[in-house]
């Protein structure tokens, strides 16, 4: 997703020269593209991520786009008083880009995995938070972002896997249904939405019938979509890599409550700090109870202890 | 304006602070005092403000602790209305403790320290993209030093070469709770900046006119940044502040005002 996502903005780059990248010494290969074909807008700043987003202020506030680039982590908690009494503040149009959310950087260990950057973002109103679920996602929501005056943090996922059924679509604010059911909804943000998915074919051969709702926005959230797709349903599950506390998860239980649903929620995350645990993605998810079969699983207990 | 303006722009400055700080009951008054002369001179003539937006110095007041001697400066030099320091924290006010955006001639928001430098360097650097003639001015509190932040910024000001970002820092060797050098000490700040990059001066931050006339003679185009070093006097101008620790944070007794105003008045007499 990271090599579509610098493509497309390569490309915009091309027609608005107002877009600047900016990276705090990440992304050796990734950038390349971006930095030798505009090597006056391409500006590595260090290992300092203040100091990045301080810059990017000062470009913004004249008149430049500035995309500052880091690691998921690094990209938001280092420096985030800076987004926030800079871009936040100054209502500019700094994009800040985390690359990796969740586990994706899984051998890396704890330093490296994103896992509370939707709830902090999102805690600030004014700050556009955008979570691609894979590659063509990514390029529309560049497209869809591209002149906006307000700041945007992009949550991006190193690999783009598609997700069947979501062909692309993306909408500000709204959320996209890639699979219609009746039992039970599975509501995703982000590249773990291919494991909901997965989960909802699983599913289907049980006998269950699952929508799949994606979110891809927070700040505006998708709380009048949810709020029809919650009225619904009798159960939702939120899946997201990220802690249980803040997130989607914490959106969707606000927007159940804030509209008086019926409907049950069960907040699929990470509920504990995954110290000493190193290994894949693929490990850590499943680990964390996010892979497709866990979810599954999660998914057939609930609706057996509803019906029991 | 000329150089000639900026002292008693300093005087008016100091007024302003004790008036406002006595009204409103609050504190901060030996920071604003200090930074007074600094910002007669930059104020009285070194800010190059057409109305043209693109063509504008910016300012970042980095120790925005003292804002109410920027806005005094401000309202002095026909950058706010008359009269707009009389708001000075009133409810609803565009004019807190720390300045704001949202007041016309502010063009950040300050208060919390180490942000300055960072953002001054991309103005700095936007102007450079732009080909802009325009500077970026930032002043910093020493005790602002402490935040890691203004050296990340220090080393990339210096590695991009931003002769047009110009670093006033306000030396009066105090912090909320002590003396710098007790806190944590800045010994031979010139030196630091020298090893870091930087065009260094040294000079006294209550002489409008040699700060005029070393920034004047500073080269914008090419070289390295520049820091004026300007050493000064916390409170100064008033003699039962100057180099008191308590003048940080409390407000004025009706009889400590009254003393206040009658040395200024005496001063620029």
């Amino acid at each position: 997703m990271r090599d579509d996502f610098i493509a497309e903005l390569t490309e915009l780059a091309d027609v608005d020269e107002r877009v600047v990248l900016l990276t705090g010494d990440l992304g050796y290969l990734v950038l390349d593209a971006f930095a030798s074909r505009f090597p006056d807008r391409f500006f590595n700043v260090g290992v300092a991520e203040q100091n990045m987003i301080g810059i990017a202020t000062g470009l913004a506030e004249a008149g430049y786009v500035p995309f500052a680039y880091s690691i998921a982590t690094f990209a938001t908690m280092r420096p985030y008083e800076f987004v926030r009494n800079g871009p936040v503040l100054h209502n500019l149009p700094v994009r800040i880009v985390g690359v990796g959310g969740g586990f994706d950087y899984g051998f890396n260990g704890i330093t490296h995995f994103a896992l509370e950057d939707y709830a902090l973002m999102r805690a600030q109103p004014d700050l556009m938070v955008v979570a691609p679920a894979d590659s063509a996602q990514a390029r529309a929501a560049v497209l869809a972002t591209r002149g906006l005056a307000g700041p945007i943090y992009f949550r991006i996922a190193k690999r783009g896997t598609p997700v069947p059924g979501l062909n692309g679509r993306f909408a500000i604010g709204g959320i996209q249904i890639i699979r219609d059911g009746t039992d039970i909804a599975l509501i995703a943000i982000g590249s773990v939405a291919r494991e909901a998915q997965r989960a909802a074919e699983m599913l289907a051969e049980e006998g269950i019938s699952a929508t799949v709702a994606v979110v891809s926005t927070l700040n505006p959230s998708p709380t009048e979509d949810l709020a029809e797709l919650l009225g619904g349903v009798p159960l939702a599950i939120s899946v997201e890599t990220h802690y249980v506390n803040g997130g989607l998860g914490s959106l969707v239980a606000e927007t159940i409550a804030e509209h008086g649903l019926g409907c049950r929620l069960i907040r699929a995350g990470v509920a504990t700090v995954p110290r000493g645990l190193a290994g894949s993605q693929r490990f850590l998810e499943d680990r964390f109870g996010l892979s497709a079969h866990r979810l599954a699983a999660t998914a057939q207990a609930a609706l057996t202890a509803a019906t029991a | 304006m000329t150089d000639i303006e900026a002292a008693p722009l300093a005087d008016g400055i100091r007024r302003i602070v004790i008036a406002e700080s006595k009204r409103a009951n609050v504190g901060h008054i030996g920071s604003a005092l200090s930074v007074a002369d600094i910002l007669a001179a930059l104020y009285g003539g070194i800010l190059n403000l057409p109305s043209d937006r693109s063509q504008q110095d910016r300012v970042v007041m980095s120790k925005g602790h003292a804002a109410l001697a920027l806005y005094a400066a401000l309202e002095l030099t026909d950058h706010v209305p008359s009269g707009t320091t009389g708001t000075y924290c009133a409810d609803g006010t565009l004019l807190g403790v720390h300045p704001e955006r949202d007041l016309d001639a502010v063009d950040f928001c300050t208060g919390s320290l180490g942000h300055g430098l960072p953002i001054a360097a991309g103005a700095a650097l936007a102007a450079r993209l732009q080909r802009s003639m325009r500077r970026a001015f930032v002043v910093l509190s020493d005790a602002e030093l402490n935040e890691g932040s203004v050296w990340e910024a220090a080393m990339f000001a210096a590695h991009h070469g931003l002769a047009n970002l110009v670093v006033i820092l306000d030396l009066n060797g105090q912090q909320a709770m002590g003396y710098t050098r007790d806190v944590l000490d800045l010994d031979a700040p010139e030196q630091r900046w020298r090893s870091f990059g930087w065009d260094v001066h040294e000079l006294d931050g209550h002489n409008t006119s040699a700060m005029q006339t070393t920034i004047r003679g500073l080269d914008f185009a090419t070289g390295p940044p520049h820091i004026v070093i300007a050493h000064t006097t916390f409170g100064k101008g008033v003699s039962f502040m100057q180099s008191v620790i308590d003048w940080h944070y409390l407000p004025m007794t009706d009889e400590q005002y009254h003393q206040a105003l009658s040395e200024l008045q005496a001063a620029a007499a």
